[in-house]
């Protein structure tokens, strides 16, 4: 018997699980939306999602490459959520060169240069939408009002959440509830269908791959503190991202706590934060702010929360 | 039981595969040669009592030792040794090992007689003349465990029928056709020692078994069968302890500590026919399986038969194994030959095929949380993995990678197919050269 040729440490099983089809189940999780995306803002939605998901797989790649990293990782799928999940964040009438400018922040600067997959401190979507929020202001800020399946209206339109925060801005009265359910509404591409989000949110849950703690926490938060700020907590949940950030963006593995007290704490400080920024910051919305500065306190968070080992005595 | 509030212990969904469940153990016949390695469990190796070209009988001593943490070892065999050679454990510890060549007569040592039982001290006593050790896969020295320091502490027996790795079935056919000598070695263990009560643990994908043992205990007082949530690794000792009393184990400690003495099925049962017929721990009850063996059963083999010739008797194998595991999948270690002889606290071979050791690439840890919610003891594997791999020991002492028991369920459940329960164990190594 000279074929003997597999010695492996235990276990010889394994669950069969594995990273590429973690990040799959994410990426058939935001399918729905995909598709009200189009239903909503026109093929134009789908190109800027396409330009997203291979810029980031490319830049991806090309990184890997020029740094001489022998395992190149873009079959993992990480970089094609971070493409989708990014152009999910953008007013669809924004410039593709743009979007593919986010893509290199997101995935060069706040993945790559942090030692890839696993190793980056900030939701790489959250800081690629941030730097073009605050570096290309009114190109982000322009949203296309939703006109049935083709042609967009570049200029009309301003999101629910700058609507109740100015009523003046709006040129057009807020949408009524089912249309925001629904995702018949300015916004970004992948933020305004709360049912497909919420659909593909119960579906991670379903599949194991999120815990149900953190878009819970964060939307609890949000409700209990538009209550207190005297807002319409039935708007606040689902006028801006905070759907779309609970489900997606708040759950990332690298950038939230891996203990389910820590992912209370996590989602609790991202919905304090939110609500402080929407009912007092300058800005309307504040779920993609809030993410990122948690993502900052993640490791503290972890630390804090470790679990005591079972018959552990401290020495 | 641990009380309704208190916290469940993690552990992992794992797929079965008992395949043998329905086969009663068969016994092979006597092999040409066998190969008795002078360790089979925890602690100190026996020297060897015989030398070349010396005639040996069934039962016969052949290997002892004066240390406080060590059990004899007997002929399993009437034969001839024919060698005493070098031998490597697939643990990686030297020893002597005791080649001796079957005359197939099967002559039984005179010696043997029944010991008189009439005390704790006789029961360690017997427990230590037959070779006895934890059959369950840790071999640990029976009568050490029979004779703990605080005996008059000591009120619980916890009897392990959890038998959670996967594949393997012969603790479940032992509580089906022995249940009279688990029965009668619990009686024996319970009187001797003095103890109050007696759980029997059990996981629930096995009913027939707790059927039986029900059944067999329903007169005994104080005697209760305990159904566990099959949920792997329900038969580790910390956990099965925990499972059927609510008691901790902690660092450092040892059952006796926390009033509990926990034994296999096996092993009872074996003291158990020990103190009836005088007959050493020479045999063993496995279970042979995987996707390369012919015809999967539980057998009866002696000490020291070569696994070749195990699976010549389970009707050989219908493809070339890849794998050969000693134990289950879980936990079992890879060997690498098929010479490598049965031990006392082998309890499966496993021969795996192509399909069943198909090679994972490890890729970077992402974070998931995947293994602090397997690990049974919320330790943090993956936090365990980094500081390993930073050498860092005062990371690793504070993370207590010294409470890892190996179970494997970190490893199992890791999505970049990282060998979590591997750098544990080389983190504890590095943490005790670091003393």
């Amino acid at each position: 018997m000279s074929n003997l040729k597999v010695i492996a440490p235990a276990p010889h099983f394994r669950s069969g699980e594995s990273t590429s089809s973690i990040m799959l189940s994410v990426v058939a999780a935001l399918i729905p939306a995909v598709v009200i995306s189009f239903l909503v803002f026109g093929p134009r939605a789908l190109l800027l999602e396409a330009v997203c998901v291979a810029a980031s797989v490319l830049f991806e790649y090309l990184f890997r490459v020029i740094m001489c990293r022998r395992d190149n990782t873009i079959w993992d799928c990480s970089a094609v959520v971070t493409g989708l999940l990014l152009a999910f964040n953008l007013p669809v009438g924004i410039p593709l060169w743009m979007a593919v400018l986010g893509c290199a922040v997101a995935i060069i600067v706040t993945k790559q240069l942090f030692g890839g997959i696993g190793q980056n401190f900030a939701n790489p979507a959250i800081v690629g939408r941030i730097f073009l929020l605050v570096s290309f202001g009114s190109r982000m800020t322009t949203w296309a009002a939703p006109q049935g399946y083709f042609g967009v209206d570049a200029v009309s339109g301003a999101t629910p959440l700058a609507i109740l925060k100015d009523p003046s801005l709006g040129l057009k009265p807020l949408p009524d509830m089912l249309n925001m359910l629904l995702g018949i509404r300015g916004g970004s591409v992948g933020e305004t269908c709360i049912v497909a989000l919420v659909i593909g949110g119960i579906f991670l849950i379903w599949k194991k791959v999120i815990t149900a703690t953190t878009p819970v926490v964060f939307l609890a938060t949000i409700v209990v503190l538009s209550c207190c700020f005297g807002l319409n907590p039935a708007y606040e949940l689902v006028a801006g991202g905070a759907v779309l950030g609970a489900f997606f963006m708040a759950t990332d593995y690298a950038t939230s706590p891996v203990t389910e007290s820590g992912k209370v704490i996590f989602a609790l400080g991202c919905g304090v934060i939110t609500m402080l920024i929407r009912a007092f910051g300058s800005y309307p919305e504040g779920v993609s702010f809030s993410i990122l500065l948690m993502n900052i306190l993640t490791p503290h968070i972890d630390n804090l929360t470790r679990k005591k080992p079972f018959g552990g005595v401290v020495k | 039981m641990p009380s309704l509030f208190s916290k469940a212990l993690n552990g992992v969904s794992v797929k079965h595969c008992k395949n043998t469940a329905s086969s009663a153990a068969v016994r092979m016949p006597v092999p040409d040669k066998v190969v008795i390695p002078m360790i089979q469990h925890m602690g100190a190796p026996c020297e060897p009592l015989v030398k070349v070209n010396d005639t040996v009988t069934v039962g016969q001593l052949i290997g002892d030792s004066n240390a406080f943490l060590s059990a004899p070892i007997h002929s399993s065999v009437s034969g001839t040794v024919t060698a005493i050679e070098d031998f490597i454990t697939a643990g990686g510890d030297k020893c002597k090992a005791v080649v001796i060549t079957t005359d197939k007569l099967q002559t039984v040592c005179p010696d043997l007689t029944p010991p008189a039982v009439n005390s704790q001290k006789d029961l360690v006593a017997a427990a230590r003349a037959c070779g006895l050790v934890g059959l369950g896969g840790a071999g640990f020295p029976t009568h050490i465990k029979l004779n703990p320091k605080n005996l008059a502490d000591v009120d619980t027996l916890v009897i392990n029928g959890a038998e959670c790795e996967p594949f393997i079935t012969c603790d479940m056919r032992l509580m089906l056709d022995k249940t009279d000598s688990i029965v009668g070695g619990i009686r024996l263990v319970m009187k001797h020692l003095g103890l109050k009560t007696c759980v029997i643990g059990i996981e629930g994908n096995k009913p027939e078994a707790i059927e039986a043992m029900t059944k067999a205990v329903a007169g005994l007082e104080n005697v209760s069968v305990l159904t566990m949530k099959a949920c792997y690794p329900k038969g580790a000792e910390k956990v099965i302890i925990y499972e059927t009393t609510g008691r901790v184990v902690e660092e450092g400690k040892l059952p006796a500590d926390a009033g509990v003495i926990a034994m296999n099925v096996a092993t009872i049962s074996k003291l158990y026919d020990y103190v009836q017929t005088g007959m050493p721990l020479v045999e063993k009850m496995l279970t042979v399986d995987g996707g390369a063996v012919a015809e999967p059963k539980n057998i009866i083999a002696p000490i020291g038969t070569p696994i070749k010739d195990m699976l010549a008797f389970c009707g050989g194998c219908k493809t070339e194994p890849r794998k050969l595991l000693m134990g289950g999948p879980m936990m079992g270690i890879c060997v690498t030959s098929d010479e490598f002889p049965l031990l006392k606290n082998n309890n499966a071979i496993l021969a795996f095929d192509e399909e069943q050791c198909r090679p994972v690439k490890e890729t970077a840890c992402i974070r998931c949380g995947r293994c602090l919610r397997a690990c049974p003891f919320d330790l943090a594997p993956a936090a365990m993995d980094k500081a390993y791999h930073m050498g860092n020991v005062d990371k690793l002492r504070e993370l207590k990678v010294n409470l890892c028991m190996e179970c494997g369920c970190c490893s199992y459940v890791c999505p970049a197919h990282r060998e979590l329960a591997m750098y544990n164990k080389l983190g504890k190594r590095l943490l005790r050269e670091a003393k």
